[in-house]
């Protein structure tokens, strides 16, 4: 199970890195802590939020996040911010704690896990 | 391996194939309790598919048939790999990571053979290989008898096909499609559901009401698609073998060869025959047909996962003959004798179907497909000294392009559509010679808030050389108030075209004087059919201890703006003329459906019609059709022991209402026939996964009429009818069979 993750883990930055020419359809993945069905709900419509993103899927098991998106419309940093702003720590943006403090019980997941 | 999944899973649903799930519950022990556990992890191995279980434990993971290791984890229990050989219902127990007492893991597999749809906003009802399998026999008519949704009702005394109906409204209103491609229609209404072998069908999916619009314009009062097993994940060899005490004999012989990852290829084989002469009630005539069939399918498929292609060709052949009348009827003799009645349909039917599938790699979510199929059948039949012949051609191209509107939260189909149907018929003396052709384009919206509400909106328009230019608009909405409570509404229009006599193929079983009122239409001079759909549906899902169930009730309604009225109220004729005035068709369903224990299952239905329609003589119930019907089922089956041998048995119950019958000979008018019940058992001895032999009893309360055929003494007299049948001809009928995967 943990080599698993790990296998996911260093596969997922070649999926990343292929796909650097900027296209309007580009592919993008990254962690995104959370545990479960309501986070995913919650991480994907944050997501979804930020115009420009075009697929999401949050996985529960990896707390991978794979989307495509254009990035000049949604940058890696602003679809980063809408995720924190609903209470869930990704790569570049923590959320705040009042916010994580607020989700309901099953959600809160291990803040040092990221 | 996650690019091959995603783009394979994006195929499939390109495909239209409805996705197909595996259910589970998640538990551990504390002490003698079960305790269910909510968050538990759950995802194939190798790959990023995955869910929780949710409340209870319980999780639904969509099923992938390329992987069969899942692994089930959650912080502070042991993770466990499982094998997953099929998509039967699992439960599965935990044990805490610090306790080291493997043997308290248990597997156990429990079947769940109808799945009602959760997340579709269609009203849409699965049938797995597994309930099929509940089933007598044999071929798709027959596949609907532990369906509550769908009504079988015999269709004459003749032939003994099995006429399905839905919402109280016969076959001809439905759309029937094989993989997305019309199929039961036109020529094929009458006998084209016993020409899909039982051993074909990998699943069935019934919707219920107007139904997507991306296959055409036809379906009023739903649709019913049937998926065959594919090449690219069926098994080496199958072989089934039938026998029946009504004299019928059956093989299937399937064999599958992989060419290399890409390209396979199925070779399906069937044959059935019944040589015996059966009449129990002893009227002289045959209670079922003395026939056989032949029929052959091939099919290829290529999957390409890297660059995005799927395509699918297939060629069908299918010989089917009956002889059907007086016993002892030699056809070559006695044919055009004034004295005895014999009759004879022999129907040849060749398909050919080719469909190709693209995903563009950078964007999953965008498909372009192709589809079209070419179909001649050709029946030639004689009933005594009348004469239906029928030919019909037919053409079929679909181009669909799938993509989103800015997220996948927002999905459209588009496409279009092209439709060639040349009709050719002999009616006793007469010849009717018809062309259909129709262009349309469709485009489909659905949206998803991926949370309690979608919807699901399509429109298309049709320029059709007999029905005209017309709109059909289609419009499904789900929402889940809380997540068990599923609501469901839809609106929509179909409309047809009449084939008058292949969809009332029974009348020439009779010596009634056909009339038809003509007023300049263009299909036997008569008007095009038209009517709405709407309907409403509730589900709710409960849990008592660790079983669950659902109940489900619904209302259906359709309304006809046109229709052709097929008329049976006077004796000793049949007239068909367009409505003048109402006709309508409401059905109420309720349903229950509950997994008593691991073991035992039980589904319950009750359903009203209220079918009435304005005809000559008044505003009257639709005849033979029963105002209230009853289904009952009861399930079992054990565990799978180490070398994975099972019993599984089935007892099933259909009651029928009193049906309005006509005025004959043998009914005065305003009769109506008693009401019965039918019971329907099956056991079947599974030895291990690929072996398995089985035998039941059907109708085993021996309920029977008596007198089916009306003025049987005199068959070419005025008085001759054999269409009015409300009941089975064949008493108690006992069968076995065996299934063997290779």
């Amino acid at each position: 199970m943990k080599k698993l993750i790990l296998v996911i883990l260093t596969a997922l930055p070649m999926v990343v890195m292929a796909q650097e020419k900027v296209n309007k359809n580009t592919k993008l993945s990254f962690k995104v802590t959370g545990n479960c069905e309501m986070c995913k709900k919650r991480i994907e419509k944050a997501t979804f939020s930020v115009k420009g993103v075009k697929m999401a899927n949050w996985d529960i098991p990896s707390n991978i996040i794979s989307i495509i998106h254009d990035p000049s419309k949604a940058p890696v940093e602003i679809i980063q911010k809408a995720i924190a702003r609903v209470g869930h720590d990704t790569p570049l943006k923590k959320a705040d704690d009042a916010v994580y403090d607020k989700l309901p019980m099953c959600c809160l997941y291990d803040r040092n896990k990221m | 391996m996650k690019h091959t999944l995603i783009l394979i899973f994006s195929l499939i649903c390109f495909l239209n194939i409805a996705q197909e799930t595996l259910e589970g519950t998640i538990l551990t022990k504390k002490g003698d309790q079960d305790i269910p556990l909510t968050g538990a992890s759950i995802f194939w191995l190798g790959t990023k598919v995955g869910t929780t279980s949710g409340q209870n434990g319980q999780f639904n993971l969509v099923f992938q048939k390329s992987i069969n290791q899942l692994v089930i984890s959650f912080i502070g229990f042991k993770s466990d790999t499982i094998e997953i050989k099929n998509k039967n219902r699992i439960t599965h127990f935990l044990t805490t990571s610090d306790s080291q007492n493997l043997d308290e893991v248990t597997l156990t597999q429990r079947r769940k053979a109808i799945q009602k749809s959760y997340l579709e906003a269609q009203n849409i009802i699965s049938v797995n290989s597994a309930e099929l399998l509940k089933a007598a026999c044999c071929n798709l008519s027959e596949s609907f008898e532990t369906n509550p949704s769908i009504d079988v009702n015999f269709s004459d005394a003749l032939t003994g096909t099995k006429q399905i109906k839905m919402l109280g409204l016969t076959s001809p209103y439905l759309l029937i499609t094989e993989e997305n491609i019309p199929m039961v229609r036109g020529a094929s209404q009458a006998f084209g559901l016993t020409f899909t072998p039982g051993t074909w069908i990998e699943s069935i999916q019934i919707t219920k009401g107007s139904g997507s619009v991306i296959n055409g314009f036809e379906s009023i009062a739903g649709q019913i698609n049937t998926e065959i097993k594919k090449p690219f994940s069926d098994v080496p060899l199958f072989i089934n073998l039938f026998n029946s005490a009504n004299g019928r004999q059956e093989l299937n012989l399937q064999g599958n060869k992989k060419w290399n990852d890409k390209l396979s290829t199925s070779l399906f084989l069937h044959g059935n025959q019944r040589t015996q002469s059966m009449d129990q009630n002893g009227d002289n005539f045959l209670d079922v047909p003395v026939s056989n069939q032949v029929n052959f399918l091939n099919r290829w498929q290529y999957t390409d996962p890297e660059n995005g292609w799927v395509g699918f060709g297939s060629i069908r052949w299918m010989n089917d003959e009956k002889q059907l009348g007086t016993v002892g009827y030699i056809p070559n003799t006695d044919r055009n004798s004034n004295s005895i009645w014999g009759s004879e349909v022999k129907t040849e039917r060749l398909d050919f179907s080719l469909k190709l599938g693209y995903v563009f790699p950078e964007i999953p979510y965008q498909t372009f497909g192709f589809q079209s199929a070419y179909s001649s059948h050709i029946q030639e039949a004689y009933y005594g000294t009348r004469i239906y012949e029928i030919e019909h051609e037919s053409f079929y191209g679909n181009l669909l392009f799938n993509s989103i509107i800015s997220n996948t939260k927002n999905k459209f189909k588009a496409g279009l559509n092209i439709t060639f149907d040349h009709y050719f018929e002999i009616v006793d003396r007469f010849y009717f010679d018809r062309t259909d052709r129709s262009f349309g384009g469709f485009f489909e919206y659905s949206y998803d808030n991926l949370d309690n509400f979608s919807l699901v909106s399509g429109v298309r328009v049709d320029i059709h050389n007999n029905l005209g230019t017309f709109l059909t608009p289609r419009l499904h909405v789900r929402y889940l108030p809380d997540p068990k409570t599923i609501l469901r509404a839809s609106i929509g229009s179909g409309k047809k075209a009449a084939n008058i006599f292949a969809e009332n193929q029974t009348l020439f079983g009779t010596n009634r004087v056909i009339s038809i009122v003509e007023n300049g239409g263009s299909i036997y001079g008569l008007n095009p059919e038209k009517a709405w759909n709407y309907g409403i549906s509730i589900r709710q899902l409960f849990n008592i201890g660790i079983t669950n169930g659902d109940i489900t009730a619904d209302y259906y309604i359709t309304n006809f703006i046109n229709q052709v009225v097929v008329d049976w109220e006077q004796n000793h004729q049949i007239t068909f003329y367009n409505l003048e005035g109402p006709s309508r068709a409401n059905s109420f369903q309720l349903s229950v459906d509950y997994f008593i224990n691991e073991a035992l299952s039980f589904r319950f239905a009750y359903k009203n019609y209220d079918v009435k329609t304005n005809y000559n003589s008044g505003f009257l119930q639709r005849p033979l059709q029963p105002q209230n019907r009853f289904f009952a089922n009861l399930g079992w089956e054990t565990k799978r022991n180490e070398k994975k041998a099972q019993w599984r048995w089935d007892l099933t119950y259909h009651g029928i209402g009193a049906q309005r019958l006509v005025e004959t000979s043998r009914d005065v008018k305003g009769s109506y026939s008693e009401s019965y019940g039918i019971w329907n058992s099956q056991i079947t001895r599974a030895f291990q996964t690929n072996f398995e032999i089985y035998a039941g009893m059907e109708n085993f309360g021996n309920y029977r009429q008596i007198n089916p055929i009306i003025g049987v003494e005199n068959p070419f007299g005025a008085d001759f009818d054999s269409s009015q049948v409300y009941a089975p001809i064949f008493g108690r009928m006992i069968y076995a069979g065996l299934r063997w995967n290779l």
